[in-house]
């Protein structure tokens, strides 16, 4: 019998540990999104939530550990999921194309290597933007916070490469998932032959639901949105 | 009964060493009742008339049931059409002026052997691996011995009808086994004579599955759709399930 970690490391487990960690950045993506939401609520909604997260202190670092463990973890298993896919087939097809019917083939499926590597880099750069970019400190209840809503609002407002290309990138997220949910849900051996076109179908829309929703909040600022915020200078 | 005229692009490789390139040939008379494997044989003797070397595929019992047939045809395995293998593909399916792609199927572990024919042993080591029920040999035991619950017979025996074609790994982006290898665990995994060695075989196959060089499996279930006997990807989770409960 092989051990744990020798297990973990067979093309079963490494299947498993790339669904697992799937679903759990999607878990973190549908709490990050509730997060930027707050955009669009009490003007200090938005640091209000950021002081909530600062407050937490040491959980706050555990979690931030945790997931980039699990992010390292996922993209890891991916990309090498893609190198051998490479090692496996030296030479291609010099003519190829699905056969259609049950197969989950698709734009989706094949650029999950693409769309993975690109958020890979968006997020690097997303971190030191946002959560290593300087920030101007607010008072919210007597207390000094860093004003994150000013930060972001300065950032997509002034910006049409910043709007537009987080935009686009989470067109890129939407298409990872959209073969993505299906995917882990599968790996882990949730679906079975009844569910699957349901899974599917709920794994695609869930897909576009987060894409819009991520996408939505820079051009909307870009377009003159989130201004009105007391907390903010607007020009 | 219409005839056509066929061009036919088809990968000629001497040896597998030999890097391989398409050569163009050129059929009338191509009969519409005809198999696509009769077609391949007419050009055969149209070429052995010529004094050259007949292109070389494999096939050996033109009914769909040995698995000796694996053509990949204008780029998907066994043809346009879904639960049918090559040697039950036929000629109506194309059109006269038909430009078809006849590929091996291409995977390192399938190395090319000459033209069409991919030496496929990686799946008899992966079923040499744990793809058997051990049992005294001696006089055939009473069939009735062990009872078998129809529903159980009856999903062993549709996992059972895996005719180890190749076509899974043949059609997979990733090269994977996994339908396969799937397909062969589920089937004595489920029956009660397969029970003693239950975690041993999984571990066993998996293992080999990997050692042979086939790709992971990124959940694409293209190898559902190009399977001829229509293997369900269900199979796939049966292996992992059991992968997990063999560790556990
Ligand atoms: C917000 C970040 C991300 C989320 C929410 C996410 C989500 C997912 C999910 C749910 C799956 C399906 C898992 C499975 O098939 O079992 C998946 C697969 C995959 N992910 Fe991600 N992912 C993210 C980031 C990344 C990154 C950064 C990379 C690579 C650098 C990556 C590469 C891949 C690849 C290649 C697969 C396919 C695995 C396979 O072929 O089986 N992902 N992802
Ligand atoms: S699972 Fe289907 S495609 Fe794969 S070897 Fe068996 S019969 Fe062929
Ligand atoms: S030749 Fe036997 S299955 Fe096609």
């Amino acid at each position: 019998m092989p051990s744990f970690t020798e297990a973990l490391q067979s093309q079963v487990g490494r299947k498993i540990l790339t669904g697992l960690t799937g679903i759990f950045l999607v878990l973190f993506i549908i709490f990050h999104l509730g997060g930027n939401l707050a955009i669009l609520g009490e003007p200090d909604a938005m640091n209000r939530y950021s002081m909530f997260l600062h407050d937490m202190g040491p959980l706050l670092w555990i979690a931030r550990i945790g997931l980039l463990a699990v992010f390292v973890i996922h993209a890891w298993l991916g990309i090498s999921i893609w190198l051998r896919k490479r090692k496996a087939r030296p030479n291609n097809y010099a003519v190829y194309s699905s056969k259609g019917g049950p197969s989950k083939q698709g734009l989706s499926s094949r650029s999950m290597a693409f769309t993975g590597v690109v958020l890979l880099i968006f997020v690097i750069f997303h971190i030191n933007t946002f959560a290593l970019g300087e920030t101007q400190t607010v008072m919210i209840d007597g207390q000094e916070t860093h004003d994150i809503k000013s930060l972001v609002i300065d950032t997509f407002e002034n910006s049409a490469l910043y709007a537009f290309g987080y935009a686009f990138v989470m067109l890129l997220l939407g298409t990872h998932l959209g073969h993505g949910i299906w995917s882990a849900f599968t790996s882990l051996t949730l679906s079975n032959k009844k569910a699957s076109a349901v899974v599917y179908t709920i794994g695609v829309l869930l897909a576009i639901v987060l894409a819009v929703g991520f996408l939505f909040i820079p051009l909307y600022i870009y377009f003159g949105g989130g201004c009105d915020a007391a907390l903010i200078n607007c020009n | 009964m219409s005839t056509m005229t066929i061009k036919l692009k088809i990968w000629r490789q001497k040896n597998s060493h030999d890097p391989g390139h398409f050569e163009d040939y050129k059929l009338d008379d191509v009969n519409e009742h005809m198999s696509f494997l009769e077609m391949l044989d007419v050009l055969n003797e149209n070429l052995i008339k010529e004094g050259t070397d007949p292109v070389e595929f494999d096939y050996d019992c033109r009914e769909g049931i040995c698995g000796s047939c694996n053509l990949v045809i204008n780029g998907r395995a066994h043809g346009p059409k879904h639960m049918t293998a090559v040697c039950q593909l036929h000629m109506r399916e194309y059109n006269n002026g038909d430009t078809i792609v006849i590929e091996p199927p291409r995977a390192a572990a399938f190395p090319v052997i000459k033209d069409l024919v991919v030496d496929r042993s990686a799946f008899d080591r992966i079923i040499e691996a744990g793809g058997y029920v051990s049992v005294k040999t001696g006089a055939a035991p009473e069939a009735n011995l062990i009872p078998v619950p129809q529903d159980t017979s009856n999903i062993a025996f549709d996992y059972a009808t895996c005719i180890g074609c190749g076509a899974c790994v043949a059609a997979c982006p990733n090269s994977s086994a996994s339908l396969f290898t799937g397909a062969k665990i589920a089937h004595l995994n489920s029956l009660p004579q397969g029970q003693p060695e239950r975690d041993k075989r999984t571990i066993a196959m998996v293992n080999q599955m990997e050692k042979e060089g086939f790709g992971d499996c990124s959940n694409f279930a293209e190898c559902e759709a190009v399977c001829p006997v229509g293997i369900s990807i269900a199979s796939i989770a049966e292996m992992r399930k059991d992968y997990v409960k063999a560790i556990f």
